[in-house]
């Protein structure tokens, strides 16, 4: 049979994480498209100064940030909701833990 | 140009080599079973799979092909870096974890686990072994003609030494000497790559770069013309003798031939200045041989390039700019005009076949705006065609970096799911990083005359040749361990598809893990021979647009499956099928029947591709989402039916 090399404690985070990072995938997908449109649609507005840059710069180094910082908080939500769900029961509401986080 | 190989260069090269060569040495040991040869074990810590994720992802492709790109286009280039990098999202938020948590050694493994389909077995182990391909050509090529400049070998021998090491790598131990090998290369290019940043930056920019006083700066002569009717020339200099006159391009260039004390040279006329400028040129002899400006190639008359013709900094225009930082530099650049060598071909000198390089002095706004490459500007005459073109391109690069191979396998090295995860940051980190470089280090080769006319590919190793011999060799021993790196990649992720995918799973051979691991490093060898061959047999080629088919065929055969295996509880194991077979098809048979092959590969460019575009993304990408879902929705009752074999036989 196929399946994973090793076995890992059923994970109750998978379907807050599935659409969140649904969500963030569709997020950034729409600030993306939305540098290529300009590529295409008005390539001037591309050289409008933004200080030192222009929009293509800007908006490049933007979507590469972007990128890094949704991750960021991608993981930390993730690796937060993994330890307050770990002992949850499927059918459990989410609760507070006793450390106290919310 | 000529290239003159340094013993530094090739002192640290050779010590690169050792180095792999022990890794491969001290983990072929350790590597006895299937799980250890294709997944290292699962035991690779998240933060150096990270960086390895960078060594495998940052090609030939990205690193001297971006920076050249830019050196030679300005900000096109950059749309790859930004294109290359956005992909990495879907990997991070859609197909990490999932990836993990289904699968066992593959991609396939994963696709399959809910359906265990043998049609889907083979469709998925063929398009790994097809994308693999297209993104194994043009690496090895890439290895070929790196390896003449740097270590002053012939194509063959760089082909075929890349490809040993590689069959070492992989064959003695697998994915656990590849990841390793990987972290080094990857972490020494992130490192490497801000060390010459920070010195492009410290040297600033001047009118009449040095490299660093190593090279004086070669000033381009002019001539004044005295009058020029369209037919007749007449210049002040009566030392030069007129040889001809080539009108080109329906008049809009004008090249000019003189002869001065037996030595021919070419000319451009700017009409609007009155005056001839100075051009290179390589003319190829009825016998094939090649003159660079009129002599042979050792004798090195053909000389670097790139310089900005006017600075202006505070608004005031001068000389030097002085030390600059990330900000400054680039206003420097939007603020002046850069000295661009343009490039034509198809110049008839008698028996001559004479390529001129003439220099186009060129607004630093326009430079840093797209269209300089792509056509994406009416105002450049860009047409609807040239344009979803464009899109197609960006589309296959978002949707394509999730669905590499070398890229999917590398998620099983991990012990857990929330390390792949937290492995994909490490890697958007690094390789973010790593694209804002390339904008820097692009522009820093266009402007501190390090260009080699006829090698894009060289701009970033020249660049750092500037700074000195060091960093130099340092430089090009990373770009050659770059290719190692994503080739050895690649052979696992192809290894994996004909052992472990076709031989283990689809034609059911009994095997021990012995046999297992004895399968995978044959078939390591196998690949590893196929990809020499190839890459001997498209020398020559212009096949950097191969890695853009890669991407396009994992977008639109991979891609859409993953997805919806994911996010869509209705899809069936035929849809999956479907959806495959699909994707590979459409975006292949796009992809044979495109101008672009029709140009670079059959050789017939007069005949017109009824397809408009030559990246297939934009049709095949969806087309094949929807197929998923069409297909899907008609075979809900075979699949619950066939669901309840399966149970049943379980």
């Amino acid at each position: 049979m196929h399946g994973p090399s090793t076995k890992w404690a059923v994970d109750h985070a998978a379907s807050l994480k599935r659409v969140l990072g649904l969500w963030m995938v569709i997020l950034y997908f729409i600030v993306y498209a939305g540098f290529v449109v300009i590529n295409v649609v008005s390539p001037s507005f591309m050289a409008v100064d933004i200080g030192s840059f222009n929009v293509a710069i800007a908006y490049g180094f933007l979507l590469i940030l972007f990128a890094i910082f949704l991750a960021a908080i991608y993981n930390h939500v993730c690796t937060h909701a993994e330890e307050v769900m770990k002992t949850m029961r499927p059918g459990d509401e989410p609760a507070v833990s006793e450390e106290g986080h919310s | 140009m000529n290239y003159a190989v340094s013993p530094w260069a090739i002192a640290i090269f050779c010590a690169f080599v050792l180095v792999v060569l022990a890794i491969s040495y001290h983990f072929a040991r350790q590597t006895k079973s299937a799980a250890g040869f294709f997944a290292a074990g699962g035991q690779i810590h998240w933060s150096v799979n990270g960086i390895a994720f960078a060594g495998d992802y940052l090609s030939a492709a990205s690193f001297l092909g971006i920076c050249g790109m830019i050196a030679f286009s300005g900000y096109d280039g950059f749309l790859y870096s930004i294109g290359y990098l956005a992909g990495w999202v879907v990997a991070m938020f859609v197909v990490a974890e999932p990836i993990k948590r289904l699968g066992k050694y593959t991609f396939t493994d994963a696709l399959n686990a809910k359906f265990n389909s043998r049609g889907i077995q083979l469709a998925a182990a063929i398009s790994t072994l097809l994308v693999s391909l297209f993104y194994l050509i043009p690496q090895m090529v890439g290895a070929g003609s790196l390896i003449t400049p740097l270590l002053g070998l012939p194509h063959e021998a760089g082909v075929i030494l890349v490809g040993t090491l590689v069959i070492i790598i992989v064959a003695t131990a697998g994915m656990a000497s590849t990841t390793y090998v990987q972290f080094l290369k990857g972490g020494m290019l992130l490192v490497f790559s801000l060390v010459l940043v920070f010195l492009v930056l410290s040297r600033g920019v001047s009118t009449a770069p040095d490299q660093g006083g190593d090279v004086p700066f070669r000033h381009s002569t002019t001539i004044k013309v005295n009058s020029w009717n369209g037919q007749e020339l007449s210049l002040s200099d009566s030392s030069y003798k007129i040889a001809g006159i080539f009108p080109e391009n329906l008049g809009k260039l004008v090249f000019v031939k003189l002869t001065k004390d037996g030595h021919s040279s070419f000319w451009r006329l700017n009409a609007q200045d009155m005056a001839l400028e100075e051009t290179q040129t390589i003319a190829t002899r009825p016998d094939g041989s090649k003159l660079y400006n009129g002599e042979p190639k050792e004798r090195g008359k053909f000389y670097q390039v790139g310089h900005m013709s006017r600075i202006i900094k505070d608004g005031q225009e001068m000389q030097k700019s002085g030390t600059t930082d990330f900000f400054s530099f680039i206003k420097i650049i939007k603020d002046g005009t850069v000295v661009r060598w343009l490039k034509y071909a198809g110049l008839s000198d008698g028996e001559d076949k004479v390529t001129v390089y003439y220099q186009q002095p060129t607004e630093g706004k326009e430079l840093l705006k797209p269209g300089m490459k792509f056509k994406v500007d009416k105002a450049r005459g860009a047409n609807t065609a040239n344009r979803l073109d464009f899109i197609s391109l960006m589309i296959a690069l978002f949707f394509g970096t999730a669905a590499l191979p070398h890229v999917l396998i590398r998620y099983y090295t991990v012990p857990d799911p929330a390390s792949a995860r937290k492995s994909t940051i490490v890697a958007i980190a690094a390789i973010g990083l790593f694209y804002m470089l390339t904008l820097y280090m692009g522009l820093g080769a266009m402007i501190n005359g390090v260009l080699d006319l006829t090698n894009d590919n060289m701009s970033a190793p020249l660049l750092a040749k500037s700074f000195g011999v060091t960093i130099f060799a340092i430089i090009s021993a990373l770009a050659f361990a770059t290719v190692l790196g994503t080739v050895s990649g690649l052979i696992i992720a192809s290894s994996g598809a004909v052992a472990h995918d076709l031989a283990d799973k689809f034609f059911k051979f009994k095997m021990d893990e012995k046999k297992k691991v004895l399968w995978g490093k044959l078939s390591a060898v196998g690949v590893g021979i196929v990809a020499m061959a190839l890459g001997i047999l498209f020398k020559g080629m212009n096949v950097s647009y191969l890695v853009g088919w890669a991407f396009a065929v994992a977008a639109s055969a991979n891609l859409p499956t993953i997805a919806m295996i994911l996010f869509w509880k209705k899809t069936t194991s035929r849809g999956v099928l479907a959806s495959i077979l699909v994707g590979l098809g459409s975006a292949l048979g796009m992809i044979l029947l495109s101008q672009e092959t029709f140009n670079e590969v059959y050789k017939i460019p007069h005949i017109k591709s009824l397809i408009p575009f030559n990246n297939p993304a934009i049709i095949s990408v969806p087309l094949s989402f929807l197929t998923l879902v069409m297909v899907s929705l008609l075979t809900q009752r075979q699949e619950k039916a066939r669901q309840a074999v399966n149970t049943e036989q379980m």
